[in-house]
């Protein structure tokens, strides 16, 4: 068994009674209250999270100071279908700064009653998070280039096998 | 200190990490490479055990750690878990009345 491209994947999906419009609208305009408050990259809690609703938008929290922690940007943005964007946290929650390390989440819209609609989530790429591991791999070198250890345990579970 | 975000947080234990993924190691020589005393690398290996990030086995006297393959599934645990808790919130605001016009 080698490690699959499933296991670089997260999916989830809901299915919930509202027409398609409306459910990629507070997706969108409501996100503040459907991101779990508990992961916080700020020092202080959280004020509001806020998702703007354009491609090359910022998905952001803002702390009760003001302070801001941009950890998305916004990919692909068509209502009432599509969204897409990155996911700039590295594997120990913190913001990674090098887009090439980045995965991405997708979420469709689907409608499968004028009243109800699927909402398919899909957090991928989570691979991407371990370049930069071959530069750092053969000395103790600190924190240059996080790791990876999501690309070095698939290369662990290959060589097992 | 169950989860292994939380658990790599730490730059001396991510590089303890670093060390057993690159090939499994006892405790002795981890302590050698780093700037910490042995109890000290003791410490953390205990927490990425817990974190189901590292396995260990007895050889000889001496205890040899890896890192554990299965590791990455406790980390996709917690994705699976943030987006779970997101889609329901998600589901629960959208399903209310509408209060605005």
């Amino acid at each position: 068994m080698t490690t699959q491209a499933q296991d670089t994947i997260v999916r989830s999906e809901v299915v919930v009674e509202a027409p398609i419009e409306r459910a990629f609208r507070a997706f969108t305009h409501k996100f503040d209250q459907i991101k779990p408050r508990e992961h916080n990259l700020l020092a202080v809690e959280i004020a509001e999270s806020v998702f703007e609703p354009r491609v090359g938008g910022r998905v952001y929290d803002r702390g009760v100071d003001g302070s801001e922690c941009q950890w998305a940007r916004v990919l692909a943005y068509e209502p009432p279908d599509r969204i897409v964007f990155s996911w700039d946290i590295s594997p120990q929650w913190q913001i990674e700064a090098d887009a090439a390390n980045t995965s991405e989440v997708e979420v469709r819209f689907i409608a499968e009653t004028p009243t109800r609609t699927r909402v398919e989530l899909e957090h991928r790429h989570l691979d991407h998070h371990g370049a930069g591991w071959e530069g750092v791999r053969e000395g103790v070198r600190g924190d240059q280039g996080w790791p990876l250890y999501l690309e070095r345990f698939a290369g662990i579970v290959v060589e097992e096998r | 200190m169950a989860d292994g975000w939380a658990a790599l947080a730490d730059p001396t234990r991510r590089t303890i990490f670093e060390l057993v993924a690159a090939r499994p190691r006892a405790v002795g020589e981890l302590a050698e490479l780093l700037p910490v005393t042995r109890p000290a690398v003791s410490q953390h290996l205990k927490l990425l055990k817990t974190a189901a990030l590292v396995l260990d086995r007895a050889e000889g006297t001496r205890r040899i750690y890896q890192a554990n393959p299965d590791g990455l599934r406790e980390l996709r645990r917690e994705l699976d878990r943030f987006w779970n808790q997101a889609l329901a919130n998600f589901k629960e605001i959208v399903e209310q009345p509408e209060e605005d016009p």
